[in-house]
């Protein structure tokens, strides 16, 4: 591969409260090439929004990124750059669309205003200029009537319009990377799609790379050539997304495919992972994953699981890569023998 | 409205979260320093609040070491006075504050149980009686009932003061009626005012607290300024607002009678206000969650 | 719109009838009614006072006499003045101005204070600046208004006599001034009870403000704006600001009984000729006529206040706006 737009190198954002301290992102490791889109998948509280917004610096207090991390974009180093080149990064070279579409717009402004603001913090025409270019911009996002739509308030707005204006004020200046961290989960089954559609129609227009954030694996095989699986704070599975799909090595990636809906079988019993994601500021010794995993053993508890490569483009956080034959003995995972609650 | 409300309020670790904070800790130790001398002021007093030992060679006295706080024109001592002051000042601010939290707790509950019709009267009463412009209709009061004993007018300024509490207490109540624990509690069998004594009220009180404090600097304030325009405390009797008045007439020359009564009224009012603030962060502390 | 308004117009009216009631009862409920009592004062004319027991039935059955009352206030007769010797309405209608011009200078410094210090606050929020002007706000707002008149004519008319005393025009030379000079004279005359005034309430707006702006800065259309590459103090003063000014604009409603009870005693205090001094006046001198008058103006002012910011609340946020 050559040199990729955005590689993230052992980022570990932690929350500092109190005595407490909540490793929300604890050495995560990726890179994205130019044009590519990398899916992160995890459950909520798996650091996947933490990591996405450490890479625009936006993490509020207490939370920090700790250093030894580094975030490489074209050339420079996004932990220590300075706040005013940082801010000509955010939406003009690495630009983010968030979940809630309703909550993400301001609802006292126009999104005509607030798409043009983009374009007025970063271009260097007149308003009028930015103006025209918001108008052209959401109706390349398939609004229609945008003249008459760019005056109108948030709340005006139906949901999936609103995530089109969001999508606009992403790529209004045409930037190398957007981050989308959930964008369809608001929204209507229908106008999911709609949406999915439209980024990967806009992205092959523009040439742009996009960080795929979701919890829905459906999202990423729709969109993603290559996804990193999430867990705790950790990357716990990295491979090319028809690898994944077809052998997925990592037990909690099994166990995301498992509680996919399978359109096959309507109406099967939707499998969920037992037990639930544990607190950060209290990360399970050695495999994070191993009271919620059908296979472990006492090694998962002894040693917390490296990287193995799988093969060149597949690596798993997990010992079945080098004891194979535990996968051939599932057990009833931890949570579930001591009677905790699912 | 808050998610979660906890259905007890924890008093030890709400008391030791507030000790855990150094300006809640400064604000309750400046109140001590202010009312155990003032109730006391008997035993604190150098002399009586309204003795005048000579009218002639001891008025309107600058501070000095044996009046620290001055003399005023009939050579009384304004250390004295601002002490008894302090009891009389401090006392209806107490008493009239307790009075309102009573009736606007009770009224705002009352409110957001009944639900319906009742509720919707009440709140539009309300609605009314917080567009009276509190201190002119208690001017108007005032002045057309002279003379009034004090304890007369300490209810009436309770009384004029419950109308926001009421408000929060009814939202309160209507946030916690929706509760897990409530509608168990009604599974139960458990009746009405067994439950808005039992398992409401209890969960009311943390505005309830922080309205008490915030409340007793207001109507200090208040009182304080009724009795400067001569419709409050009555003179003989000492309250630091009618010792204010004392030195209005010749503030130029004798400062130090409206200066320290002053000082004393913003120093407690601060620190009413101070601890209001920190009780309110101690009852409900701000969620910080990492995502 | 047109109906709500009327619908609030009628809840003021309401409102200040509500008000006149009260006031009224609790007035000549006192020992010896001193309303009546007051008719008997010896400085009004007899064929005044005849007048009044004619026209308020003071002979008559107290709920009679209150109908009577109501009535001829309605028809904008608020009384006759005894202490003034004038009809109330001619004495309100002199000194309301007065307290308007010194309301309106106070208002406006106020919030735009109020305002900034809120903005410089939350730009450095949890710095030494932020704590200290907390602290100076938290005192200003725990200080008693006539305390601190008092202290300010100490220090900058008599101290340091910068200021004049009291008063909204010097009583000697102002008659000879010329025009511009005469506004001078009223401006230097302002200036210590505007202070005053300000110096209160811009701690209350400050803040109120603070509080409001914090509350909205977690919010995630900032954290969009930050991704927009918005810079801080941008993102404050616009898009937070914006949002934030809402509940401040409740405050402005909030502020004319503030603001009012604070004119009552920083007017006596610099003997400021408006509605404030009026009202204490009449305590002196039972005028219980324009007592009555000061309350009932006074709910129309808060009524009024209210309704005012209900509108401005409107005006400001868009998603109420384009309702019916």
């Amino acid at each position: 591969m050559t040199e990729p737009l955005l590689s993230v190198e052992n980022l570990r954002t932690w929350f500092h409260t109190g005595d407490a301290v909540a490793k929300a992102v604890d050495g995560v490791s990726f890179s994205i090439g130019s044009g590519e889109t990398l899916g992160i998948v995890g459950e909520s509280g798996c650091g996947k929004s933490v990591t996405a917004l450490s890479i625009l610096r936006l993490v509020q207090q207490p939370g920090r990124i700790e250093s030894g991390s580094r975030i490489m974009f074209e050339g420079k180093d996004l932990v220590t750059l300075d706040d005013a080149a940082m801010r000509d990064i955010r939406g003009n070279r690495i630009s983010m669309i968030f979940q809630e579409p309703m909550s993400a717009l301001n609802p006292v402004f126009t999104v005509g205003d607030q798409v043009a603001e983009v374009a007025r913090i970063h271009g260097h025409g007149s308003r009028r200029d930015a103006w025209n270019r918001a108008v052209e911009m959401l109706s390349l996002t398939g609004i229609p009537a945008p003249e008459e739509r760019a005056k109108e308030y948030p709340h005006q707005l139906s949901g999936g319009m609103r995530q089109r204006v969001l999508i606009a004020m992403a790529l209004i200046m045409n930037p190398a990377l957007v981050i989308a961290d959930e964008p369809t989960t608001a929204l209507d089954v229908t106008i999911q799609a709609q949406i999915l559609e439209l980024l990967v129609d806009l992205q092959k227009r523009f040439g742009t790379s996009i960080l795929m954030i979701t919890h829905d694996l459906g999202v990423i095989a729709e969109t993603a050539s290559r996804v990193v699986v999430m867990y705790c704070g950790e990357v716990v599975e990295e491979a090319e997304v028809d690898t994944l799909f077809a052998a997925a090595h990592h037990p909690y990636t099994e166990g995301l495919m498992h509680a996919m809906p399978q359109l096959s079988e309507p109406r099967a019993r939707l499998n969920v992972i037992p037990g639930s994601v544990p607190a950060p500021t209290d990360w399970p010794s050695g495999c994070r994953f191993r009271d919620r995993c059908p296979y472990s053993w006492e090694r998962c508890e002894r040693e917390h699981p490296p990287l193995y490569e799988i093969s060149p483009t597949h690596t798993s956080r997990c010992h079945l890569a080098v004891e194979p034959e535990h996968r051939a003995n599932p057990h009833p995972p931890l949570v579930e023998q001591l009677g905790v609650s699912v | 409205m808050k998610a979660d409300i906890t259905p007890a309020v924890g008093k030890l670790r709400v008391f030791r979260r507030l000790m855990s904070r150094r300006s809640a800790v400064a604000a309750m130790l400046v109140l001590a320093l202010v009312v155990i001398p003032c109730a006391a002021a008997p035993l604190f007093a150098r002399y009586d609040p309204s003795a005048q030992p000579d009218i002639i060679a001891l008025r309107s006295q600058p501070p000095s070491f044996a009046h620290p706080f001055g003399t005023d024109p009939f050579s009384r001592d304004v250390l004295s006075r601002v002490l008894y002051g302090g009891r009389v000042s401090l006392a209806v601010a107490l008493i009239a504050t307790l009075v309102s939290i009573t009736f606007g707790t009770a009224y705002g509950a009352v409110a957001g149980f009944a639900g319906g019709a009742v509720e919707s009267e009440m709140m539009r009463l309300l609605d009314a009686l917080l567009s009276i412009p509190r201190l002119l209709l208690l001017i108007a009061v005032f002045a057309a009932w002279r003379q009034l004993p004090l304890p007369a007018f300490v209810l009436i300024v309770g009384f004029t003061g419950w109308y926001g509490l009421s408000r929060v207490v009814r939202g309160q109540v209507l946030a916690l009626k929706g509760q897990d624990f409530v509608a168990s509690a009604r599974a139960l069998g458990a009746g009405r005012a067994r439950i808005l004594m039992n398992h409401i009220l209890p969960n009311v009180l943390t505005p309830v607290i922080v309205a008490a404090a915030l409340g007793v600097g207001h109507v200090i304030l208040l009182e304080a300024g009724l009795s400067y325009l001569g419709v409050g405390v009555q003179q003989p009797q000492p309250s630091w607002g009618n010792i204010i008045q004392d030195g209005s007439d010749q503030i130029a020359r004798l400062w130090w009678i409206s200066f320290f009564p002053g000082v004393a009224i913003v120093v407690t009012v601060m620190a009413f206000n101070i601890l209001g603030d920190e009780l309110r962060e101690a009852l409900e502390p701000r969620q910080t969650g990492a995502g | 719109m047109t109906g709500y308004l009327l619908r609030r117009i009628a809840q003021a009216v309401v409102v200040v009838v509500l008000v006149a009631t009260i006031a009224f009862f609790l007035i000549h409920l006192a020992p010896g009614d001193p309303f009546a009592a007051a008719v008997e004062n010896p400085n009004v004319s007899e064929g005044v006072r005849a007048h009044w027991r004619d026209a308020y039935g003071l002979d008559r059955p107290l709920p009679e006499q209150f109908v009577r009352y109501i009535a001829s206030v309605t028809k904008g007769d608020l009384g006759w003045s005894f202490s003034l010797q004038r009809p109330v309405l001619d004495v309100l209608a002199d000194a309301l101005p007065h307290t308007l011009l010194l309301m309106s200078i106070a208002l406006t410094a106020s919030f735009a204070l109020g305002i900034f210090l809120a903005i410089t606050q939350v730009m450095k929020r949890g710095s030494a600046t932020d704590r200290i002007i907390s602290g100076v706000s938290l005192l200003f707002f725990s200080t008693p208004e006539f305390w601190l008149a008092l202290m300010v004519i100490v220090l900058l008319a008599y101290r340091f006599p910068v200021f004049p005393i009291g008063g909204m025009v010097d009583p000697v030379t102002h008659s000879s001034l010329g025009p511009v000079f005469r506004i001078v004279d009223v401006a230097r005359h302002t200036v210590l009870p505007a202070l005053t005034l300000t110096l209160l309430f811009s701690a209350v707006v400050a803040r109120y403000q603070r509080a409001s702006l914090l509350d909205v800065l977690p919010s995630e259309y900032i954290t969009t704006a930050r991704a927009k590459g918005v810079p801080e103090r941008v993102i404050v003063r616009r898009h937070a600001l914006r949002n934030a000014l809402l509940p401040v604009i409740t405050l402005f409603g909030l502020a004319f009984p503030a603001l009012l009870t604070g004119a009552v005693y920083v007017e006596k205090v610099f003997s400021w000729p408006g509605m404030g001094l009026v009202i204490v006046n009449s305590i002196d001198t039972r005028d219980y006529p324009l007592l009555m008058a000061a309350v009932i103006i006074g709910s129309i002012l808060v009524t009024a206040g209210s309704l005012v910011a209900d509108l401005l609340y409107r005006a400001f946020d868009p998603r109420l706006r384009h309702e019916g």
